[in-house]
């Protein structure tokens, strides 16, 4: 965690709206790594057939929608109070869009360990678990990377993640594909491999929603919007 | 004409603010380079051209080689620490420096492509075409109507009392101050509130039709309610008028102004669309100063 005296948030005049930017800063990177571990729980409690943590994981998400409600409003304080402008007005409006993000995640890791919940109870041997640890590996590491990037304004490992993101949406098409071929062997795999479907779809929103909290790093650390525009012009803003 | 006369606007006296400005900024690791100045400071339709503007105050030099465009019927806000010469910049646009004998002005300075400094321009009529509303609210101690008419009166601009009571409707009405005063055009206008007072001096500026109206803070002396109902007259008052506007508060410079310029140390360090300012400065300098980080 960075401390005062180097982050770029802590330096104005007032120590008040350091302090008010470092908790905003520092609240957000909690609820990332609460997020992170609800989506790490939820995989493992499927891959495991774990019962009590999916239970567990499920609960949890109560937490992670309580501090989104926390941080919005914080931020919406600090522009009640202090009228951020230029970068300081790019955290507040990061933060406020990226906590969205973060919740939805939260809500895509209680989804996954419901159906976890449900094939734990049909107790089939798993079809597709391997695509999932796959593809749940790779959007986490996206998810660590997208807060890290956050943490130390780095823009280049968010482009990286953007980046990413097609190849999850790649995989997540060809782990479908497998899957389908499944359901056709024998149609007796279709609830189970539907369940491990949604697990996938669940997992590659994942992936999107580290994707848009790069894209808002990007605007944070660059002042420019690159949402909806190709790679290319992300490559530009980020190369400046 | 004599000099009292020289500007119905210059009743405060430049010489008890024309101290030579002390920079109250921190110093900075920042190099500024003289004459560089980022973003957009030109302009295709310009108003005023300056171009290596310097002043002097004695010995020290308070703006260092300035260029600047000022389009017309823009309105151009001009923010930065105490000292930073932002004042003193806008005083020449207007030839304001005039009356310390220690000032003197280099470098080239048009309105409409005329030289504002040629030793034969017209002072008086140059601050007719250009004139400035203060900080403090510097009503004529006489009543509302003959401030107004005051301009007027002394530049001609009419023949018969039908036409200046034309002129002074006008011109409270487009200050917005019309119907607060309607009914009491003789009380004497030191009678009203700070913020009346401070839009009946922008009737009264712009009484005698000026092309630009320079304000140096014009609302650091009012009230929440006066600086809203000015900064709603500068909006409508953009439409017919170049608007240089001197500010302390960047709240307000991001409110009324279509260009912000950023002054550090006697340089002009940047000067972008007021949107970009405040969202994505380009230069660290600015940045710091619109985040609070000095100042």
């Amino acid at each position: 965690m960075p401390t005062k005296k180097d982050d770029v948030y802590g330096d104005h005049i007032s120590h008040k709206f350091n302090d008010e930017l470092m908790d905003l800063k520092t609240e957000f990177l909690k609820m990332g790594g609460m997020v992170e571990a609800q989506v790490e729980n939820a995989i493992q409690a499927l891959m495991d057939g774990d019962g009590h943590l999916a239970e567990e994981t499920r609960a949890k998400d109560k937490r992670v929608d309580q501090m989104e409600m926390d941080i919005d409003e914080e931020a919406t304080l600090i522009i009640a109070r202090r009228q951020p402008t230029a970068r300081d007005l790019r955290l507040v409006i990061s933060v406020i869009k990226m906590v969205a993000d973060l919740e939805r995640v939260g809500d895509e890791a209680k989804k996954i360990a419901k159906l976890a919940i449900k094939l734990a109870e049909e107790g089939q041997a798993p079809r597709g678990y391997v695509e999932v640890r796959h593809i749940g590996t790779h959007v986490l590491s996206m998810l660590h990377d997208a807060l890290d990037a956050f943490a130390r304004l780095d823009s280049e490992q968010a482009l990286r993640i953007m980046k990413e993101d097609k190849r999850v949406d790649e995989e997540y098409q060809a782990a479908a594909r497998t899957l389908l071929t499944f359901m056709m062997e024998d149609t007796r795999n279709i609830s189970r491999c539907m369940s491990v479907m949604w697990v996938l779809r669940a997992l590659e929103r994942v992936g999107d929603h580290a994707c848009n909290i790069a894209e808002n790093v990007i605007f944070m650390v660059k002042g420019e919007d690159v949402r909806h525009t190709p790679v290319e012009e992300a490559e530009r803003v980020v190369g400046r | 004409m004599n000099t009292m006369n020289s500007s119905i606007t210059s009743e405060a006296s430049p010489q008890d603010e024309a101290t030579v400005p002390v920079p109250e900024s921190k110093p900075t690791d920042t190099v500024i380079e003289e004459g560089k100045t980022v973003g957009k400071p030109y302009s295709d339709d310009a108003k005023f051209k300056l171009r290596d503007v310097e002043v002097f105050y004695g010995e020290s030099r308070a703006i260092k080689k300035i260029s600047l465009d000022i389009a017309r019927n823009e309105v151009i806000a001009f923010i930065g620490p105490s000292g930073c010469g932002k004042s003193t910049f806008l005083r020449c646009l207007n030839r304001m420096n005039d009356s310390i004998d220690i000032c003197r002005v280099k470098g080239s300075l048009q309105l409409d492509d005329q030289d504002i400094y040629d030793s034969k321009r017209d002072v008086v009529e140059l601050r007719a075409r250009v004139g400035m509303v203060f900080q403090k609210p510097n009503p004529f101690p006489k009543s509302i109507y003959d401030n107004v008419a005051y301009g007027p009166r002394i530049h001609g601009l009419a023949n018969r009392k039908s036409d200046l009571d034309e002129i002074v409707e006008n011109s409270l009405r487009k200050a917005g101050l019309w119907e607060e005063v309607k009914d009491r055009l003789d009380a004497t206008a030191t009678g009203m509130s700070g913020g009346q007072q401070q839009r009946l001096c922008i009737a009264r500026a712009i009484a005698v039709s000026p092309e630009v109206v320079l304000m140096d803070e014009p609302c650091s002396a009012l009230d929440p309610i006066a600086t809203a109902k000015v900064e709603e007259l500068i909006a409508e008052l953009s439409e017919s008028y170049t608007i240089v506007i001197v500010t302390h508060s960047m709240q307000q410079a991001a409110r009324v102004s279509h260009r912000t310029a950023y002054f550090h140390l006697g340089h002009l360090v940047e000067v972008n669309e007021t949107n970009k300012v405040f969202t994505s400065p380009e230069h660290e300098l600015t940045e710091s100063y619109i985040t609070g980080r000095f100042g």
